[in-house]
């Protein structure tokens, strides 16, 4: 069973085609590159695949579940790592982990092991999110991701911010995940670490996918 | 069954906890919300020129407008809560049910309102002269009446939330959807505070009705509107 199945998909933003007619599939174990420049409509190909937005046209599935008829269901499976962190400014590092963990249904106790692993020190994890660093924070938020262990993980661009050791770090969980037998789709919009780790490649422009690797 | 209930009752504890400490440390209630409406009672104390006995007759009216507008006040910064930093994309990717992430936010602003309410009611005991009556159906009704507000807030919240000027939109919207509770509540205050002869339990009755309405209604169509945020 694929991870991911997109054919055709569409996804209308008001009027605009952020996706037009994406063709896409990603199987377990992979880790998938979607290069593009910005505005190529790869945050909404996470964001489809996340079931956080609906399909206007075409079919998907992801993790087995169709996205026209439950999303609900994909976003309890898979972990997002967006732009923004999505995390409460105005609670902790652990509070927030703690709050997401409880409310996803998975035990909060490996929450201090993820910020371990993340690289957060201990001293910055009951500090209020907003006086993190920007680096920081998205540790965090990626430490979001870990506790959960989802089967895909999206990531957006998840190198960004991050410094050498933190973009070493986010490179080697994803080696990591996909070992385990979960799908990785990174997007990006320019050549770094990604590029060393993906064991695929595509491109996108104008809301599609390209079929081939590059 | 049960169990369905225990967790949907656990995370709607975990939503309003949530809220609530994050209230807590930014003080917006405290800071802003609670002297914001101790300000607007004593402005009327001054706009009708500090007269005891049309202050006494006015006061339930007053004391019910001053929560309402501290209820924008809250309900705004529930909103502004879950758009800040993509927060509120948590709650909707951790898998839980919309109906207890909407009775969560609006349990946390009851529990603020409240304490609004709890405020105001010495308030107008001590600047305008006011005696409770009836303790009890000054209690429930500000339950009742704060639970409606609430859950009417939180759901029209949750409408604005994707608008680009919500928080100018927002009280459009909210003032003339929760007139009714401020009719209701007035009128049970009008019987606690004895400045009036009316059965205010019978409209204690309307004000649990408009209650159970929003929360039927939010707990229905919330999923969506978190979606479209």
């Amino acid at each position: 069973m694929s991870a991911v199945r997109l054919a055709g998909a569409v996804v209308l933003l008001g009027r605009f085609p952020a996706l037009a007619g994406a063709d896409l599939s990603v199987d377990p174990g992979e880790v998938v590159l979607v290069r593009g420049p910005n505005g190529a409509g790869k945050s909404t190909l996470l964001h489809l695949c996340a079931g956080l937005l609906p399909l206007s046209e075409g079919r998907g599935e992801v993790l087995g579940c169709d996205l026209s008829a439950d999303r609900a269901a994909v976003r309890r499976r898979v972990g997002l790592l967006g732009h923004d962190t999505a995390l409460y400014g105005e609670l902790s590092a652990a509070e927030n982990l703690d709050l997401w963990a409880r409310a996803s249904r998975v035990d909060a106790a490996g929450v201090p092991g993820a910020l371990t692993r993340l690289g957060v020190p201990e001293r910055l994890w009951a500090v209020p999110s907003t006086r993190l660093s920007a680096g920081q924070r998205r540790r965090v938020a990626l430490a979001a991701i870990v506790v959960r262990r989802p089967e895909l993980w999206l990531l957006d661009e998840p190198h960004a911010g991050l410094d050498s050791d933190g973009r070493e770090l986010v490179s080697d969980l994803m080696s990591e995940a996909a070992s385990a037998g979960a799908a990785v789709v990174l997007a990006s919009h320019e050549t770094g670490p990604a590029d060393d780790l993906a064991t695929r490649t595509v491109t996108m422009v104008g809301g599609t996918v390209s079929a081939g690797a590059v | 069954m049960w169990r369905d209930l225990r967790l949907l009752a656990g995370d709607i504890g975990l939503v309003a906890v949530k809220d609530l400490r994050i209230e807590w440390r930014a003080r917006t209630t405290l800071g802003q919300v609670l002297p914001f409406a101790l300000l607007v009672l004593v402005l009327f104390g001054f706009a009708l020129n500090a007269n005891r006995p049309t202050l006494e007759l006015a006061t339930p009216g007053l004391l019910w407008m001053t929560v309402l507008f501290a209820t924008v006040v809250a309900v705004q910064r529930s909103v502004a809560v879950e758009s800040t930093d993509g927060a509120g994309r948590m709650l909707l990717l951790s898998g839980m049910a919309p109906a207890a992430a909407f009775a969560g936010k609006a349990l946390a602003v009851a529990v603020q309102l409240l304490a609004v309410a709890a405020v105001l009611l010495p308030g107008v005991v001590l600047l305008y002269g006011a005696e409770v009556e009836s303790l009890p159906l000054a209690v429930v009704a500000s339950l009742a009446a704060t639970a409606g507000l609430a859950a009417a807030g939180s759901l029209l919240g949750a409408v604005v939330a994707g608008v680009r000027a919500h928080q100018t939109v927002l009280p459009i919207l909210l003032l003339p959807v929760v007139a009714p509770v401020l009719i209701a509540a007035t009128r049970a205050f009008e019987d606690a505070l004895g400045t009036a002869v009316v059965n205010g339990w019978s409209w204690v009755g309307l004000l649990a009705g408009f209650t159970a309405a929003n929360v039927a209604l939010g707990a229905v169509v919330y999923g969506p509107l978190m979606e479209e945020a």
